[in-house]
């Protein structure tokens, strides 16, 4: 009999975690950066290969006003994919991004306590920045800074963005990334990031495995090349006669003219290239010029979107 | 009392930086002494000659430091005389100033009765001698250390706030200046100098004040930073052995990564890890590259070389006494192994040369192709080698052998361990081509084919690899020469001068028996049959083998301790023939300052000077001595003995003795300096000119085919 109850009593009460949930740990991250004047916003709900992508990142970093911004962005990278087999590699993993734009004099510091926030004592650990300067050729973007080590475990790339759609940025932004599927299986102990416990009561395996197996078998096995070659040509076909059309614009038709959809589908072909690389079906020759074909567009659209903020702000002062 | 008033102090200057890349530190360390050497010196503060020894620099992850000692607080007053006009302008004929004199007078701001008159080469002329007041040392280093710090150069440098500030390698946080316990006050990228520094990052604490680099170096060792490298990496040294030497294990060296450690850490901690030995199944240069690439742990050897299950990891603490870092690292260990035998069974899932079709997706160069046609061209050559070789009586060479080898040299390239670890490229394949059967002639011939990648890098161990390696950077060579790739300057993206070193040392190292010209027309060959079929012209095919006789000039200055002039010598009577040439320059060499060879090879410069002089006035043509006309004794005796020698001198050299050979030409010297002393070789007699001339030249000829002696005595570049 007291056997019994004790066992219900485990069903009741779940294994208690050590350290923070998935969860917990991105509403920590999330409340944190909140607190420090960042706008929260909301995953890209296009695919995207990471955090700068979203146009919270790549458009906002752009011209001369000021923003912070935290979300989570999960980022789709067909070709890292494992069938949920691997206990590290992801076809989607979570990224954690903030941008701080311009850079405040204490950002190093203003990181590393969001890491003391999710329970890392720092000086127990060895929490180190070690040179990586970071490049997306697809956006025609760079910075220089770090992966931040943990133990040696990278689980953060700090950079300060210095060109972005091609453009000199002024200000420089800092871009933080966190790797928060692996740091999540650092502070609970676990070497599979299937082990992470979610939530309370469940795990990342129970959470994501489906998608993990699916989305690997469709960018390695099922995905039909000529298909998503052809969706690449109308994505990029009408990226193109968007951006060729703003360049004929004039007056009011600005301000609404849709370079956020140019943008969106710019994202499109970044990911179906993706599944295409995925699939084994780019040459190494093909693979250079569709990124430059992507690249293409990205500067296209981030000198556009400066060129309709500029004009319509002409335009606002005119009126007034 | 006045004699006690200090003149001299110490500077003190920190640039406190986010973290700085572990590998440009000791290169800005040395950029600075030498700036602030260079601005001390301008501002008179610092006695020249001993500036460089008053001035030490180091550098950690968050900070360059200088300090100068010596420095004066005030700089010298300094006189100057400023020259106007000569006298002659300067005061009209009454001895009267002019409005010359006038003009300059107001421009030294002195009146004419101050200015005086020096005498100079040129005769006497006006002059303002001008005093100018030394100025306080700060005030002079506020102005000088931001120059200091604007002309760092960095590889890659950036903004970190807006992009009208200045640029540096990572951004700057704070600025210690202090001369004589004092703040230097300037402000650089809007930061303002003080003398406040920080410790260490997480256990240090900020804003520490200092007053000279006495208390600075020991407040910052308080506040866990050791900031000299030499101490770090004593530390780091010292640690290691102890944690090996008890249980009798070593680290596998790595000088490179000690020193990346040293630059990666303010207070370097060694900690010990392990992992499971069951790992060591994989070979262990994979291991080894798992540990040192990513994780730059050291490898742990036992003393019979093989590894250990452990590794040592650096870190930026003092202790780790709950073994947290330890637990952190090897769990990452643990999962980078765990990927590198995923790549290691995944690969082999298919034998090595079944990723061959796989190269043609991969582009060697645009014009230029695939790998897999890169593969087809080197495979030609290595067989072509290999029959070399073979014809001239080698007989481990293996043309079979050299085939299959190149054919599965580039094969790693595409596989998942390499496209990971780029850096064991070569050793992947070879690793694979041994655990798939292949004889291990052949695995170690594809494991080594990139070598020797400097001068001082090793040779492939075998025939086989050398042959393989010859061919792929002869292809290289040739290939990209043919569409114009030359290496100009600094840039030389496909490393095509480390190709054609490797190639040198690779001929004379092995000593292989091949003609240069005849190599380079088989690779032009070769280019010219497989695809992408391009045609070498017969000038790009000799601007091939100039680069490689320069390289090989090079390596026989540089390795061989060879001087220009004997290098030149004996490459003007060829060197097509490699290790002939090497042979004769050592030949060469040790003859060169005997007795009678120094004196004869003054004489051949001499021969050739008249022949020179005489080659317009149509006194040449005639290339047979005719004895006949030999009049004078001398002129006699040096064609007999020329003669007699000339058969010795031959002998030896077919039997490519060429230091006899040398030492028979040098008996030459009693009788050509005779015919110096008794013959005039410019004579009215056409015919017997003409035949003295023919004489010289046929000397000149004959005893020049192992050097051309009269090159020797110019010690210079060619």
């Amino acid at each position: 009999m007291a056997r019994t109850e004790k066992n219900e009593k485990k069903k009741l009460n779940p294994p208690k975690v050590k350290g923070l949930t998935f969860q917990d740990l991105l509403l920590t991250l999330e409340e944190y950066w909140t607190k420090r004047d960042c706008v929260l916003q909301q995953p890209y709900d296009v695919e995207v290969g990471a955090g700068t992508m979203h146009p919270e990142t790549f458009l906002r970093v752009l011209g001369p006003d000021p923003y912070r911004v935290v979300y989570a962005q999960p980022s789709r990278r067909p070709a890292d994919g494992r069938y949920g087999e691997n206990p590290n590699r992801l076809y989607k993993h979570t990224q954690l991004q903030v941008i701080l734009k311009p850079s405040p004099a204490n950002v190093q510091d203003l990181y590393l306590s969001s890491l003391a926030a999710v329970g890392i004592n720092l000086k127990e650990h060895d929490v180190r920045f070690e040179e990586d300067n970071w490049e997306a050729p697809t956006l025609g973007a760079w910075g220089i800074g770090w992966q931040v080590l943990l133990d040696g475990l990278e689980i953060t790339q700090f950079t300060y963005f210095q060109q972005c759609g091609g453009l000199d940025l002024n200000p420089v932004s800092v871009e933080l990334t966190y790797g928060l599927d692996r740091i999540a299986a650092y502070l609970q102990g676990v070497d599979n990031v299937f082990d992470v416990r979610w939530s309370k009561s469940m795990t990342y395996r129970q959470v994501r495995l489906p998608e993990e197996q699916q989305f690997s078998a469709y960018s390695f096995d099922y995905a039909d090349a000529a298909s998503t070659r052809k969706q690449f040509d109308l994505n990029e076909a009408e990226a193109s006669r968007l951006l060729s059309e703003f360049a004929k614009l004039k007056g009011d038709a600005i301000e609404r003219f849709p370079i956020l959809g140019a943008y969106d589908l710019c994202l499109k072909c970044s990911h179906l290239f993706n599944v295409l690389d995925a699939r084994g079906a780019i040459s190494v020759t093909e693979r250079a010029g569709m990124i430059a074909r992507i690249r293409k567009l990205a500067i296209q659209v981030a000198q556009d979107w400066l060129a309709q903020r500029e004009m319509v702000q002409a335009a606002a002062g005119v009126r007034a | 009392m006045k004699a006690n008033v200090k003149v001299k102090g110490e500077l003190l200057l920190e640039i406190g930086c986010e973290e700085i890349p572990a590998g440009m530190i000791q290169m800005a360390e040395q950029e600075l002494k030498a700036l602030l050497a260079k601005h001390l010196t301008a501002a008179r503060l610092v006695d020249e000659p001993t500036v460089e020894n008053s001035i030490e620099t180091f550098g950690a992850p968050r900070r360059l430091v200088a300090i100068a000692r010596n420095v004066r607080l005030k700089q010298e007053d300094v006189t100057r005389e400023v020259v106007g006009p000569p006298k002659a302008i300067a005061y009209d004929s009454e001895g009267k100033p002019t409005r010359a004199a006038m003009s300059f007078s107001e421009k030294q701001s002195l009146p004419v009765e101050k200015l005086l008159l020096i005498s100079t080469p040129k005769g006497e002329y006006l002059a303002a001698r001008q005093s100018i007041a030394g100025e306080p040392a700060r005030a002079v280093l506020a102005r000088a250390l931001p120059e200091c710090i604007r002309e760092l150069s960095w590889p890659r440098s950036m903004y970190w706030t807006t992009a009208d500030t200045p640029r540096f390698i990572r951004p700057i946080r704070w600025i210690v200046a202090v001369l004589d316990g004092a703040v230097i006050p300037f402000a650089y990228a809007d930061i303002r100098s003080g003398n406040r520094t920080d410790g260490h990052r997480f256990l240090g604490k900020k804003g520490i004040a200092v007053t000279a680099a006495s208390d600075y170096e020991s407040k910052l060792k308080k506040n866990f930073v050791l900031c000299r490298p030499d101490t770090r990496q004593k530390k780091i040294e010292s640690e290691i052995r102890a944690l090996t030497s008890r249980r009798s294990l070593r680290i596998h060296e790595d000088a490179e990564l000690l020193n990346l450690v040293t630059y990666l850490n303010e207070y370097p901690t060694v900690i010990s890890g392990d992992f499971d030995s069951a790992f060591l199944a994989l070979p262990d240069e994979i291991l080894i590259t798992v540990m040192r690439g990513h994780q730059k742990y050291f490898a742990v050897e036992k003393r019979a070389g093989e590894l250990a299950p452990h590794f040592l990891a650096v870190i930026n603490l003092p202790s780790d006494p709950k073994g947290l870092v330890r637990a952190g690292h090897e769990r990452v260990l643990r999962a980078r192994f765990a990927d590198a035998r995923f790549f290691w069974d995944s690969d082999q899932k298919v034998p090595l040369d079944a990723y061959v079709p796989k190269l043609a997706t991969v582009t060697y160069e645009r014009r230029l192709g695939s790998y897999g046609d890169k593969v087809e061209r080197v495979r030609t050559l290595a067989r072509w080698l290999a029959e070399q070789w073979f014809n001239r009586g080698m007989t481990q060479a293996d043309v079979t052998g050299s085939d299959r080898a190149a054919e599965l040299a580039k094969c790693d390239l595409v596989t998942e361990m390499v496209r990971e670890f780029p850096e064991l490229q070569g050793a992947v394949g070879g690793l694979y081509a041994r655990a798939q059967g292949e004889p291990d002639s052949i695995a170690w011939a594809v494991y080594d084919h990139y070598k020797p990648l400097g001068m001082d890098d090793p040779l492939p161990r075998n025939l086989t690899g050398c042959t393989v390696a010859l061919a792929d950077k002869l292809d290289s060579l040739v290939a990209c020469f043919g569409v114009g790739i030359v290496p100009t300057g600094s840039s030389d993206p496909f490393a095509l001068r480390r190709a054609a070193m490797g190639i040198v040392k690779i001929i004379l190292e092995r000593r292989l028996p091949v003609s240069i010209s005849a190599m380079i027309s088989a690779a032009a060959k070769a280019l010219k049959e497989n695809p992408p079929r391009i045609n070498l012209s017969a000038e790009t095919e000799a601007q091939t083998v100039a680069f490689l006789l320069e390289r090989a000039r090079f390596y026989l200055r540089e390795k061989g301790g060879f001087s220009y002039d004997e290098i030149n010598a004996v490459f003007a009577s060829g060197a097509d023939d490699l290790c002939d040439a090497a042979d004769r320059v050592a030949a060469v060499k040790a003859i060169r300052y005997s007795k009678d060879f120094a004196p004869l090879a003054a004489s051949f410069k001499r021969i050739r000077n008249i022949l020179e002089k005489s080659a317009g006035k149509d006194d040449k043509g005639q290339v047979a001595v005719n004895p006949e006309l030999l009049a004078d004794g001398s002129e006699v005796e040096l064609h007999v003995t020329s003669q007699r020698i000339r058969e010795k001198v031959a002998a030896n050299k077919r039997d490519r003795k060429y230091k006899v050979a040398l030492e028979e030409i040098s008996k030459l010297r009693p009788a050509v300096d005779k015919f110096f002393d008794g013959v005039l070789v410019m004579v009215e007699d056409r015919a017997v000119r003409k035949n003295r001339i023919a004489l010289l030249a046929s000397l000149l000829k004959e005893f020049s085919t192992i050097a051309d002696f009269s090159e020797l005595g110019s010690d210079e570049a060619k």
